[in-house]
């Protein structure tokens, strides 16, 4: 029983920074394009975060610094892609390796270590909530309650990135351009600002994706410590056809598959095994779910040729 | 005399690789008034209209709106001085609704929320209004090519344009649709709303327009009032007079069957029928050519012998084998030469050399094959006979393509499929737009092919004169169907010709014979 609660829990917890991941994926993904550049506006996130707190001992002005970070990276990338016209893939590729090592190279020179900025900077953490009510639910009480802030954050953000999609002026024009940019186009909406736009409002979402791992979850940055985690969102939001709560879940999906290989430690002892299998389960989802939407959509267009040309047929006799 | 809306005074556009698109064009339309613009493909139309949205800067001439000279930049612009187009390809977002569509740019709502509501407000009301019926909340995917029409025709309204213009807005409706679509077109126009109708379809400009304005090699041919024209006068004034017979030809030795197309239908991802239930086949030594007004199936049926476009009913026999389940090379492999409409999409890789370009078909084939590798001297040595025989007109062997100019590109393509050993060539307007010296010589090559190396040949090409002196027997294609078989072309001429295309006659089964 305890086993499951506390299983249940770290589901939640581990799948935090996919789920701000999945919806950056997913703002982008709307307005047409593929995000591949989550883990350099994570990573950019995650140390500028923890710098910015230690050195002012503000929480607050440490994460607004973290954002801040991300979304100027992000801003040079749409200039290099939307303005200068660079493939937007390729710039989103060597700006995740160019932040890799450049998160390492402030790192160095700011503490002098290249692991984790752990010894020298004193970063705020943002805390863990206790849910009033909640917490009082047998079984679900201790799985939804005693997060960390940013755990919270997320299922929010759920909601904020859902109501942006579907209930906004914008959200409608990231959805036309997304779909049909021309038209959109004829009709006075600029593609160019719909993206640069979406691409921000990613960014300052993956920047929380990024500060969880290094202010809620630790609370110092260690190199390379997204792991991966931003390509693992992306696949979320395709599988999910771009759909915020459907991302979501899709994250907690991997979570959970995160949960399982922590907890088999006790099963499996092989580590190199281990840190493979959420990305193994990432791939057989992917696959699964990609052919099955094929052959829905395979069989759906062949349905519909053959009663066009029945009715054809039945109009001409 | 009611206002006059939008006058275009001697429009005169030149394309800087030096051909005249439109010369001296004038076009006026009032208010309450249904204009037909009609002409062949290439006549003009699309240029002059491109040059009324901004789309196209032009030489000479000046464009007036109410009687104001204006400049317009962009589409945007036009719509905001009172023109809007209706475009044959829409331009909507499937997985938006109706509604959403509709006030896309002018979107309801305070402090950035997307009132939905008033949207819809907006959408019926605008529906009432101008007697477009729609259903506001359904996605664009789920509703017929007819419903998204009107929405596009409400996009524009909406905007509180005055002068609409429709691009062919007949050729993707069923003909229920098409009738309901005049029906608004005629409570538009008695409201005072301005339409130019662009078309092919003879007898809907007769029921539905004012006046015309017909358009051939971009030059005015002929204006006036509909009720003082017929459709025979129409149909001599879009394709004039211009066949002249110049090849003897020898009667052809039919041989064998080489392609038979059983009842075969191509159906669209959008549920359109572009080939509808067809049988013919074409023997060897013969030229069986296809003539039609561009996009009433010819391009669709001839991607589907290809292997470009999958058969949705009905069997290719290629040489007695079908090409069911077969994939490009392997259709090839049974003896299918193709000649592409659209040569640097299809037809050949620009970037890569001449060379590259002709040796890319035996890449796979024991013919220059020396184990795993391609003998290289032999090939070049092959590559400089067909640039020898082809008349190429290139530096080397080793230019790229793009660097020719049209009719030697043409003349790289040809030279590939002539010599692959194909006893099928399947020729898409394999002479558009190219100079008169190579047109000839692909020609004659047809006819040499035919005659001495049994080939059969089918020619699809919107140049009747091209069609009329070049090819055996004759089918015109409309809508997906054939509508005519001609087998003694010596008594056709391109009128009775045009009369078919545009579907002012039409043969009875009977009347078309043996198309086998």
């Amino acid at each position: 029983m305890e086993t499951i609660q506390s299983f249940l829990f770290s589901t939640f917890r581990i799948s935090t920074s996919i789920v701000f991941v999945a919806l950056c994926a997913t703002v982008s993904h709307q307005a047409g394009l593929t995000n591949m550049a989550a883990e350099s506006m994570m990573l950019t996130a995650a140390l500028a975060g923890v710098i910015g707190s230690a050195v002012t001992q503000n929480l607050f002005l440490g994460l607004l610094i973290g954002a801040a970070c991300a979304v100027l990276i992000t801003l040079f990338l749409c200039f290099a892609a939307f303005v200068m016209k660079v493939d937007l893939y390729l710039m989103s590729i060597s700006l995740n390796m160019a932040l890799a090592g450049a998160t390492v190279y402030v790192m160095f020179v700011t503490t002098g270590q290249k692991a984790n900025t752990a010894a020298y900077f004193n970063s705020l953490q943002v805390p863990a909530f206790r849910l009033p009510l909640i917490e009082k639910i047998p079984f679900l009480g201790p799985v939804l309650s005693g997060h960390n802030g940013f755990t919270y954050l997320a299922w929010l953000m759920v909601i904020v990135v859902w109501f942006l999609i579907y209930k906004t002026k914008f959200g409608l024009r990231m959805r036309a351009v997304g779909q049909n940019p021309k038209a959109a186009e004829s009709v006075g909406v600029n593609p160019r600002t719909v993206y640069t736009i979406s691409f921000m409002l990613a960014g300052l979402i993956a920047s929380l994706g990024g500060m969880f791992l290094s202010m809620g979850y630790q609370s110092f940055f260690i190199r390379d410590m997204t792991g991966g985690k931003g390509f693992i969102g992306m696949a979320a939001a395709t599988i999910a056809g771009a759909s915020p709560l459907a991302s979501a879940v899709i994250a907690y999906i991997f979570g959970f598959a995160d949960a399982i290989t922590n907890y088999s430690k006790l099963v499996i002892t092989d580590a190199q095994f281990l840190a493979a299998l959420p990305y193994i389960i990432t791939v057989a989802l992917l696959l699964i779910f990609s052919a099955l939407k094929k052959k829905a959509a395979d069989t759906a267009h062949r349905k519909r040729r053959l009663m066009a040309l029945e009715r054809g047929e039945a109009q001409a006799s | 005399m009611s206002k006059e809306l939008l006058r275009m005074e001697n429009i005169t556009k030149i394309y800087s690789n030096g051909f005249m698109a439109n010369k001296d064009v004038s076009l006026t339309v009032h208010e309450g008034e249904i204009h037909a613009l009609l002409g062949e493909n290439g006549a003009g139309k699309t240029t002059l209209m491109k040059i009324l949205f901004g789309l196209e800067d032009y030489q000479e001439g000046r464009i007036l709106i109410r009687g104001e000279e204006v400049r317009i930049a962009n589409p945007l612009d036009a719509i905001a001085k009172g023109v809007g187009m209706v475009h044959q390809h829409f331009m909507l977002m499937e997985g938006l609704t109706v509604a959403e569509n509709i006030v896309l740019g002018i979107e309801p709502g305070k402090a950035g929320v997307f009132d939905k509501e008033t949207a819809v407000k907006m959408t019926l009301e605008a529906a009432e209004k101008y007697n477009l019926p729609v259903v506001p909340n359904a996605l664009v995917r789920d509703i017929s090519v007819g419903v998204k029409q009107k929405v596009e025709l409400l996009k524009a309204l909406i905007r509180g344009v005055r002068l609409l213009v429709l691009d062919e807005p007949t050729a993707v409706l069923t003909p229920q649709e098409t009738r309901e679509l005049f029906v608004q077109l005629r409570d538009l126009r008695s409201r005072g709303y301005g339409i130019i109708f662009i078309s092919h379809k003879l007898d809907e400009v007769m029921e539905i327009c004012d006046n015309v304005t017909v358009l051939r090699r971009g030059r005015v041919v002929g204006t006036g009032r509909i009720a003082d024209l017929d459709e025979k006068k129409l149909s001599s004034m879009i394709v004039g007079r211009e066949v002249v017979k110049t090849v003897d030809r020898e009667a052809p030795r039919r041989g064998d069957l080489v392609l038979e197309v059983r009842n075969l239908s191509y159906v669209d991802d959008i549920g359109k029928i572009h080939v509808n239930d067809l049988t013919f086949a074409v023997h060897a030594g013969e030229v069986v050519g296809i003539a039609g007004i561009e996009g009433n199936g010819q391009t669709e049926l001839s991607e589907v012998i290809t292997g470009l476009r999958p058969a949705t009913k009905g069997d290719v026999m290629i040489n007695g084998q079908s090409i069911k389940g077969r994939n490009i090379d392997q259709i090839r492999k049974l003896g299918v030469a193709h000649i592409s409409e659209d040569r640097l999409v299809y037809g050949c890789a620009p970037d890569l050399s001449v060379w590259d370009n002709i040796a890319s078909i035996y890449l796979s084939s024991k013919k220059f094959a020396r184990g795993p590798f391609l003998s290289k001297r032999e090939l070049n040595k092959f590559v400089d006979e067909c640039i020898e025989e082809f008349e190429i007109a290139t530096e080397s062997r080793n230019t790229p393509v793009r660097l020719l100019s049209g009719g030697n590109i043409q003349k790289v393509i040809v030279a590939r499929e002539f010599t692959s050993g194909a006893n099928l060539i399947v020729a898409n307007q394999p002479t558009r737009g190219i100079d008169v010296g190579t047109a000839s010589l692909i020609h004659k090559l047809l006819y040499k092919y035919t005659r001495e190396k049994n080939v059969a040949v089918l020619l699809i090409s919107s140049d009747l004169n091209e069609l009329l002196n070049h090819s055996d027997r004759l089918l015109v294609m409309r809508k997906g169907r054939f509508n005519a078989h001609f087998t003694d072309l010596s008594r056709v001429t391109d009128e009775l010709l045009g009369e078919y295309m545009l579907g002012v006659r039409s043969m009875t089964e009977e009347e078309m014979g043996n198309v086998l």
